[in-house]
């Protein structure tokens, strides 16, 4: 395992192909939700800030790492799989009929902590995770991905009040603020700004970052998961959605659009000549 | 000796009172509801007990959280709020999420049916045990007073999954001076009849019981089942009782035709007992906000004690 930064973005560049080449194979995944959110969990995962044990997918010393936006973490099926979770051959599966690997991922998947096909539940249950681990006096810690969009179900906000009342300092709240849902920029339907005021003046330690530089992510990661500020963390990650991607990237309706197979191919060829 | 009768839920809670001192895995979590032995679990086991506030979604998922990391979760709200509100949430987080993880949770709901007689339908229930009753591996868990609410408990504790428990708001007379009569039981059959039997859950055995005192001094001898246990596929426990009735009256306080102990029990009779003809007796589904005893209200609903019997008298005049 390696913090090296360039290895970190060698790493993210993987993810980023492999991705591309499972929404090819299997076009039911929302590849531009996915996209935006590769960098974050490349630091999660290879920057030595989740603890986790593929071999015991949920060994007790774990850190639990709770995926709210499912849909949105495909680019989650090839980490795992180079991590151990499971086999590489399985990533030639996605979508098809005895797959574990779905066009949303469920707990089903080794790695996975709960259910997420349905928005807005991960921050609540990760606060009851919280709170347990804190009651257990247990050093691990708790980060839990949504998206901003995922922001509009109010559940959420019971949550955010409950994790600062609690001083959740083991929760880390992580978002992939791509700044699009499904039918347009959250702006225009329900606008969260100013995001980071709203989230201090509920109590949470908060932090901005680049989204898509995997340095700067793992360090504001780094520091939030030790800072025990008796305040729940939140990182608000910049991020594009469809990244990297011409005619997704940053598009209004990228959240249901696939790029042609043709594309597909020629962006894999480019990134590996 | 006579049991003085107390609310289910002090009944209940007293039992997790007690639990929580040598099991230090049990977990009280409430939506800003109280009692008075939640007083005592407040004060004696703070670090296992939260309060989320008036937020029972929050409610659920925390609970969810807590139960994630092995506690065995009581969650406590008024019944419409703890079922309704956060629907959703019992569904993704316990019902679906518990096909694969170990969840130990128990919804406690107050309030079931008319039970908050002055308080109108925000805080009335007739919809819950049709709506609990949908989610696959729920077990729906419906006492009939506080003696059978406490026996509950055991099955609570000891068995994993997602629960729903149906109390009554109000002190309710005791059924069961017997505590060992109401224990580990999916259904108590209180009497046997001739020909017709009266299955009933929660409040409505209370009246039930009075049906059948009535309609004995009339001769007419119906069996009444208390049946608690109101989970998937719980009626075909009731299956050698059934055989010895031509006629089945079915009394719930929550709305009927609508999926809830009338389809439960209908919908197994209909496969398994094809020849028992079958009354409904419940809420006709609507919204009222007229005030009135409890008495009152059922008897504008055609669930008063007499309406009850007569339509019964009739049902076995024609068997």
């Amino acid at each position: 395992m390696t913090t090296a930064i360039n290895d970190l973005e060698a790493k993210a560049k993987w993810v980023w192909c492999e991705t591309l080449a499972i929404n090819k194979r299997a076009p039911e995944t929302r590849l531009a939700s996915s996209l935006s959110s590769i960098e974050i969990f490349v630091a999660l995962y290879y920057g030595n800030i989740v603890r986790f044990n593929p071999k015991q997918p949920l060994d007790d010393t774990r850190d639990r790492c709770i995926i709210s936006k499912g849909h949105g973490s495909i680019c989650m099926y090839p980490i795992l799989a180079d991590l151990g979770y499971f086999s590489m051959d399985e990533l030639q599966n996605v979508c098809k009929a005895g797959s574990f690997l779905g066009g949303i991922p469920d707990p089903v998947i080794p790695g996975y902590e709960t259910v997420n096909g349905s928005l807005g539940h991960g921050l609540g249950v990760a606060g009851g995770v919280a709170l347990a681990l804190k009651r257990k006096k247990s050093d691990r810690q708790v980060f839990v991905m949504t998206g901003d969009g995922e922001l509009h179900e109010g559940a959420n906000w019971e949550a955010i009040m409950f994790a600062s009342q609690h001083k959740l300092d083991n929760l880390h709240l992580i978002i992939d603020n791509n700044q699009i849902s499904m039918l347009g920029y959250t702006d225009d339907i329900v606008s969260h700004k100013p995001l980071e005021d709203r989230l201090s003046a509920f109590g949470w330690d908060v932090k901005t970052v680049d989204g898509h530089n995997v340095g700067a992510i793992h360090a504001a990661l780094s520091e939030q998961k030790h800072a025990a500020s008796g305040k729940p963390t939140a990182l608000i990650a910049r991020t594009l959605k469809g990244r990297g991607v011409p005619g997704l990237e940053n598009a209004p309706l990228s959240h249901i659009m696939n790029p042609k197979p043709e594309l597909i191919d020629s962006l894999l060829k480019e990134a590996n000549p | 000796m006579t049991i003085k009768p107390i609310a289910m839920r002090d009944a209940f809670l007293e039992e997790i009172w007690q639990a929580m001192q040598k099991d230090e895995t049990i977990f009280f979590a409430c939506a800003d509801f109280g009692s008075p032995v939640l007083d005592k679990i407040r004060a004696d086991f703070a670090d296992r007990f939260v309060n989320v506030g008036i937020a029972e979604q929050n409610l659920i998922n925390v609970a969810t959280g807590l139960a994630l990391e092995g506690y065995k979760v009581f969650a406590y709200a008024i019944a419409p709020f703890i079922t309704m509100r956060c629907y959703e949430q019992v569904r993704v987080n316990l019902a679906l999420l518990s096909k694969v993880r170990p969840l130990n949770v128990n919804l406690i709901g107050v309030g079931a049916g008319y039970s908050y007689v002055v308080s109108g339908p925000t805080h009335q229930c007739y919809e819950d045990i049709t709506l609990m009753r949908a989610l696959a591996g729920m077990k729906v868990l419906s006492p009939s007073d506080h003696v059978s609410a406490k026996a509950l408990f055991k099955t609570c504790v000891e068995q994993t999954g997602p629960k729903y428990l149906r109390f009554d708001a109000q002190v309710l007379p005791v059924l069961y001076e017997d505590e060992k009569q109401a224990a580990n039981q999916t259904y108590v059959e209180r009497h046997t009849g001739q020909k017709i039997c009266m299955i009933a859950t929660g409040y409505m055995t209370q009246t039930a019981q009075k049906v059948r005192d009535v309609l004995a001094q009339q001769n007419i001898e119906v069996g009444l089942v208390d049946l608690f246990d109101l989970s998937q596929g719980s009626a075909a426990q009731l299956d050698s009782l059934l055989a010895r009735y031509k006629a089945v009256v079915t009394l719930e306080e929550g709305f009927i035709n609508c999926g809830g102990l009338d389809a439960h029990i209908g919908s197994h009779t209909a496969a398994h007992h094809p020849n028992l003809r079958l009354m409904h007796l419940g809420v006709t589904p609507n919204y009222h906000f007229e005030l009135g005893t409890r008495s009152e209200l059922h008897d504008s609903v055609g669930l008063g004690v007499d309406t009850i019997a007569d339509k019964i008298k009739s049902l076995s005049a024609s068997l």
